[in-house]
Parts: C-alpha cells; structure tokens; sequence
C-alpha cells in the first residue's frame, strides 16, 4: 500500500500545537473530521479511543515516531493523518525520547488485514533514518506531502 | 514441528577429538541455528500489540534473530521491522535464530505463535462468541 492510499494530505499538520500526548491525538482527529474523513458527531469518541489503546501499550516506537491508532467501525477504509511537533511529545515511548512525527492511524473495525497493510507501509519507511529525518525537517503540508509522494514513487528514499 | 538444528565448526569441536577440542570462551561460543516456520493463528494478525509481545519474548534471548516471510526478512527483535511484515492470518512465517540458546528462542517463540496466538482470538473461537 501506498501513503497516497491512505494519508490524508488535507489533515496535515505540520505544526502541532499540542504538547502533550491526548491534545496532540485529539488535534489529529479532529483534522480528519475536518476533512470529513470520519463519521459524523464520533471525532471525540475516536480521540477517547485512540488514547484508551495509547495508555494500554505506547505506540511511540522510539527514534523519534508515534504511530497512535485504534480501529473504529466509523471508517469504511484505513485513514491517517500525519503531524509534526519541533518541539517533541512525551509518548512514553520505548526508548523515553520524545516524539516529533506522529502518524494517527483509524482502521475499520471489520478488516485486520488492511490495516497490518496500512502499518507495514508506515514502518517501512519510518525505518529508514533519511525518511524520518527529512519528515522531521518538513515546515509545511506540502513539504510533508511531496515526501510521502516521493517516497511512494521512491521507497528507497 | 519442523526444527532444523545445524552446527557449525566450532560447535562441532565438542565432538571431535580431545585434541582438537575448544574450550567454551567468548570467542568459541557455541554457534547453533535453528529454524522453524510458524503460522500466524489469531485472526487480527501481526498487528502491533503481538508484534511487541514477540519481540519482547525475542529479546530474551542473545542469540540472533531473523523473520523472514516470502519478501523480507527483518530482525526480529526490533519492532519496527517486525511491523513491517504486514503478516495477516494464516501467514507462514520463517523464524531463524543464530547462537547459543537459538533453540530455546525458536521453541518460546514457537509457542507464542502457534500454541498462544498471542493471547488472541483464533477465528473459530470468534465464531462461537
């Protein structure tokens, strides 16, 4: 799967303002509904269940990158969102570094296998040390969308 | 269960003759691979929650160890890369470890895999609830 499948760009923020964990999940979400990528009036149910799922395990995988998510019946397809903070986010991450790339994740309730598609993609190239750092020196939406692009069309970037 | 143990030269020294024994040092440490493949059992797949029981249980060990499906083959004590294996039910995986207890980890991992699906629900068992 690619990003384009399923980032979406117009819920880019390249500037978080949160600086904590719940505000930096729940200003991703409501960039999606924004967009209009969830269903209606659930924005805050989402949030409250990307947190339930973050406080049972972390998914701040260390290097910098947290990949909240919860799979939730309001998305017909897997959805993400992607922000960034300068200043870093305490995720309780696996190595206890701050995060700076968050990637939120909404996977439909009913298809486990697109999701565990949508994630390889994600780890694919958060793996990879350019990918992060070039997303982490991303100012604006475009910037972080030409890269995702870029490395859709260049996974080996 | 299909586990190949191969013994490489030094390892094979505890068998050759008294002269040409090693004596176990850190630089001869007995060097064993094993393998085993394993099918992923639980219906929601290698999603991240399992994926950090494996590598939690993978990193108990300090031999070295590969997971490889039919395109990659990533480290599995890392949980990014195992995140990347995108492996969905009924994925056979290849599980190769390299080192002194190589056995123990592919047998404990075996189990979580196949006999523990990772504390998750099999599809059968979803059909019954």
């Amino acid at each position: 799967m690619k990003f384009a499948d399923f980032v979406c760009f117009e819920a880019t923020i390249p500037k978080l303002k949160a600086s904590n964990r719940n505000s930096a999940i729940a200003e991703l979400t409501s960039a999606l509904n924004k967009a209009g990528r969830l269903g209606k009036g659930i924005c805050e149910e989402i949030t409250k269940a990307v947190i339930k799922r973050e406080k049972e395990a972390s998914t701040g995988m260390g290097k910098g990158v947290a990949v909240p998510h919860v799979k939730h019946e309001a998305v017909k397809d897997v959805v993400a969102a992607v922000g960034q903070s300068s200043a870093g986010i305490d995720f309780s991450s696996l190595d206890k570094k701050p995060v700076y790339s968050v990637i939120l994740l909404i996977s439909p309730a009913d298809n486990p296998d697109r999701h565990l598609q949508a994630m390889e993609s994600i780890f694919k190239h958060l793996q990879r040390d350019r990918f992060r750092k070039f997303l982490r020196q991303s100012q604006t939406a475009k910037e972080i969308k030409d890269l995702l692009r870029e490395a859709d069309e260049n996974p080996s970037l | 269960m299909k586990t190949h143990l191969y013994n490489n030269s030094t390892y094979a020294c505890n068998i050759s003759p008294v002269g040409l024994k090693v004596q176990p040092g850190e630089d001869t440490l007995e060097k064993v691979v094993c393998e085993t493949k394993v099918n992923i059992k639980n219906e929601d797949g290698l999603h991240m929650r399992p994926a950090m029981q494996f590598v939690d249980v993978a990193n108990r060990f300090e031999c070295d160890i590969t997971v490889s499906n039919n395109e990659n083959s990533v480290d599995g004590k890392s949980i990014m890369q195992m995140s990347m294996l995108a492996a969905t039910y009924g994925t056979k995986l290849k599980i190769r470890a390299e080192g002194a207890d190589a056995q123990q980890a592919v047998d404990a991992l075996r189990k979580l895999v196949e006999e523990e699906h990772f504390d998750e629900p099999t599809p059968n068992e979803q059909k019954k609830c």
